[in-house]
């Protein structure tokens, strides 16, 4: 269907156009954004290979959340630019070696037997999200359920690693604070009232 | 209609171009209507905020003041829009956009009645979850934009408070979903159906709960609105916008409350079903049975009622210290989603479903 094929080439060009800024702007805000860009791009082109689920998780997962505390950090960070790029020409053969080793790497995975498929689109499953969870909850239950574990256990590490007791700061301690009742705070007096003469 | 239409164009048209023309003239038809819905709620907060605070609210512009939407509309429009000097120009110009954008994009899943839907999505709620996470982008790059301590103070502020409560906000979800056992809005709503007490918000009641809160912080509204905070950081993210670039935040902000508010009522409160389904004696009535029964009136109804709630909180509650904003978020949201949706789950496999 030719409107397919127009969103598609579409959303490629933004997607390439998007993934080349990332690491060729200056401005690391920009990077940023770029790579929300692409990110965005790619879920739209999962959508079009009737992957909803992929595509929309993408979306929920990095550019919903992931990416925005990245913006967070590099928008609060005052990046200078100038002493980063010190020093290129001294780490760009090892950076250039990386890359070959990581695209060779790369060209012996995308040839290897599990990507060799006869038809490069499988028919997708009707409904995918559902196909998905099928899969994940029977076939593959344990390493899901192991991966969730090392996930949990991430977040208590993290949480661990940054959690530190400091006794000078003023802290207000909430539940205490919602607990007050009105007795706690108010005293009602009882008196007579005044009269004329008394005054 | 749309097949007329169709017809229509492909006499002179391209195909393509006649698909993209029928998805437009259907993205009008949900668009325009939801301005004007935006529009009005700014003018019936005005006036339901002055009635609870024995105030007139605005009178002047028309009848009871039923013009002033457009007379404020058309001062904005009037206004100048002032970059400023230090600023990121570009971002600073895209920032409304990015914020109007998601708030406008998810309306194309939302069922107004019985498949009167511009795109019915299997995953329409991942769908809706994902969009709503988007929103966020427009302010955090208004704030950095700015280029203005209190702009960038806010856009922190906002961003820490949306991504704590869209986790409350998504195990709320997940509760749905489990209930009724689909991600398709269309099916959530038609699983409701039967009577009043088929929909969610009997069983899920907790969750209903924590949904709308959550909605209330996410759209960044009272008591929530610490990013806005006129008394500790100006206005938050768009002290620097003024003219149409403000009103388009502005607008954004309304669109997002429409949205959790249909939300609320497509999952919670049965959508376009009638409160007196069952109640045949009622729905079989020559002319009233009409309004007895199920259509696109109810969720506009009940969407309507829970706006009034967020105007009524505006009215009444203090704003939140930050840290209890996020307190609430994680220490209470979260656990009690979680817990319902445990409950849940077991109910479910001990064969408890027909409550639902």
């Amino acid at each position: 269907m030719i409107f397919e094929q127009i969103i598609f080439y579409l959303f490629s060009a933004v997607l390439v156009t998007a993934a080349v800024g990332m690491v060729t702007v200056r401005n690391p805000v920009y990077a940023a954004l770029c790579l929300i860009l692409s990110f965005f791009t790619s879920a739209a082109l999962w959508l079009l290979l009737e992957a909803e689920f992929l595509g929309i998780v993408l979306v929920l997962v990095y550019v919903g959340a992931v990416m925005v505390l990245f913006l967070f950090v590099i928008m609060m960070l005052d990046l200078n630019i100038d002493p980063l790029k010190e020093g290129f020409a001294k780490y760009a053969p090892v950076g250039f070696l990386v890359a070959g080793v990581i695209a060779v790497e790369m060209i012996m995975v995308l040839r290897s037997a599990p990507f060799q498929i006869a038809t490069p689109r499988a028919p997708a499953p009707e409904n995918n999200t559902e196909a998905l969870g099928a899969i994940l909850y029977t076939n593959y239950v344990y390493p899901f359920e192991i991966a969730a574990v090392i996930l949990v256990v991430a977040i208590i590490a993290a949480i661990v690693l940054t959690l530190r007791r400091r006794p000078d700061s003023r802290k207000q301690d909430i539940s205490e604070q919602v607990q007050v009742k009105r007795e706690d705070r108010v005293r009602l007096v009882k008196m007579k009232s005044e009269t004329k003469e008394q005054a | 209609m749309m097949e007329i239409l169709a017809n229509f164009f492909g006499a002179f048209l391209p195909e393509w171009l006649v698909t993209l023309l029928l998805i437009l003239i259907k993205v009008m038809a949900i668009v325009i209507p939801l301005i004007l819905l935006v529009a009005y709620a700014t003018y019936a907060e005005r006036k339901i905020i002055g009635f609870m605070q024995v105030r007139v609210g605005p009178n002047r512009v028309g009848f009871k003041g039923l013009l002033q939407p457009f007379a404020d509309m058309f001062k904005l429009i009037f206004k100048e829009i002032i970059v400023p000097e230090k600023s990121n120009r570009f971002l600073f110009l895209i920032a409304p956009l990015l914020a109007m954008g998601p708030a406008f994009a998810a309306w194309a899943v939302i069922p107004f009645s019985d498949g009167l839907v511009l795109a019915d999505v299997n995953a329409g709620l991942l769908f809706l979850l994902a969009l709503t996470s988007l929103g966020i982008y427009g302010v955090i790059i208004a704030g950095w934009a700015s280029n203005s301590k209190y702009a960038q103070l806010s856009a922190m502020r906002l961003g820490a408070q949306m991504v704590s409560y869209e986790i409350a906000m998504g195990f709320a979800l997940v509760g749905v979903l489990m209930a009724s056992g689909s991600l398709n809005l269309g099916d959530i709503v038609r699983a409701q159906s039967g009577s009043i007490f088929s929909w969610f918000v009997w069983p899920l009641f907790g969750l209903f709960v924590v949904y709308f809160i959550a909605g209330v912080a996410e759209t960044n509204r009272a008591p929530f609105d610490v990013a806005e905070g006129e008394s500790e950081i100006v206005a938050g993210f768009h002290v620097e916008y003024s003219g149409m670039a403000f009103s388009i935040f502005f607008l954004a902000e309304y669109a997002n409350m429409w949205l959790i508010s249909a939300l609320t009522s497509l999952m919670f409160l049965g959508g376009w079903l009638s409160p007196f389904q069952g109640l045949d004696f009622l729905t079989n009535m020559p002319v009233l049975g009409l309004f007895f029964g199920d259509g696109v009136h109810w969720l506009l109804l009940k969407a309507s009622f829970f706006m009034l709630l967020f105007f009524w909180f505006r009215a009444t509650f203090p704003r939140y210290r930050y840290d209890q904003i996020m307190r609430l978020g994680w220490k209470i949201l979260i656990p009690v989603t979680l817990v319902w949706i445990f409950a849940e789950g077991l109910a479910i496999a001990l064969g408890w479903k027909p409550w639902l």
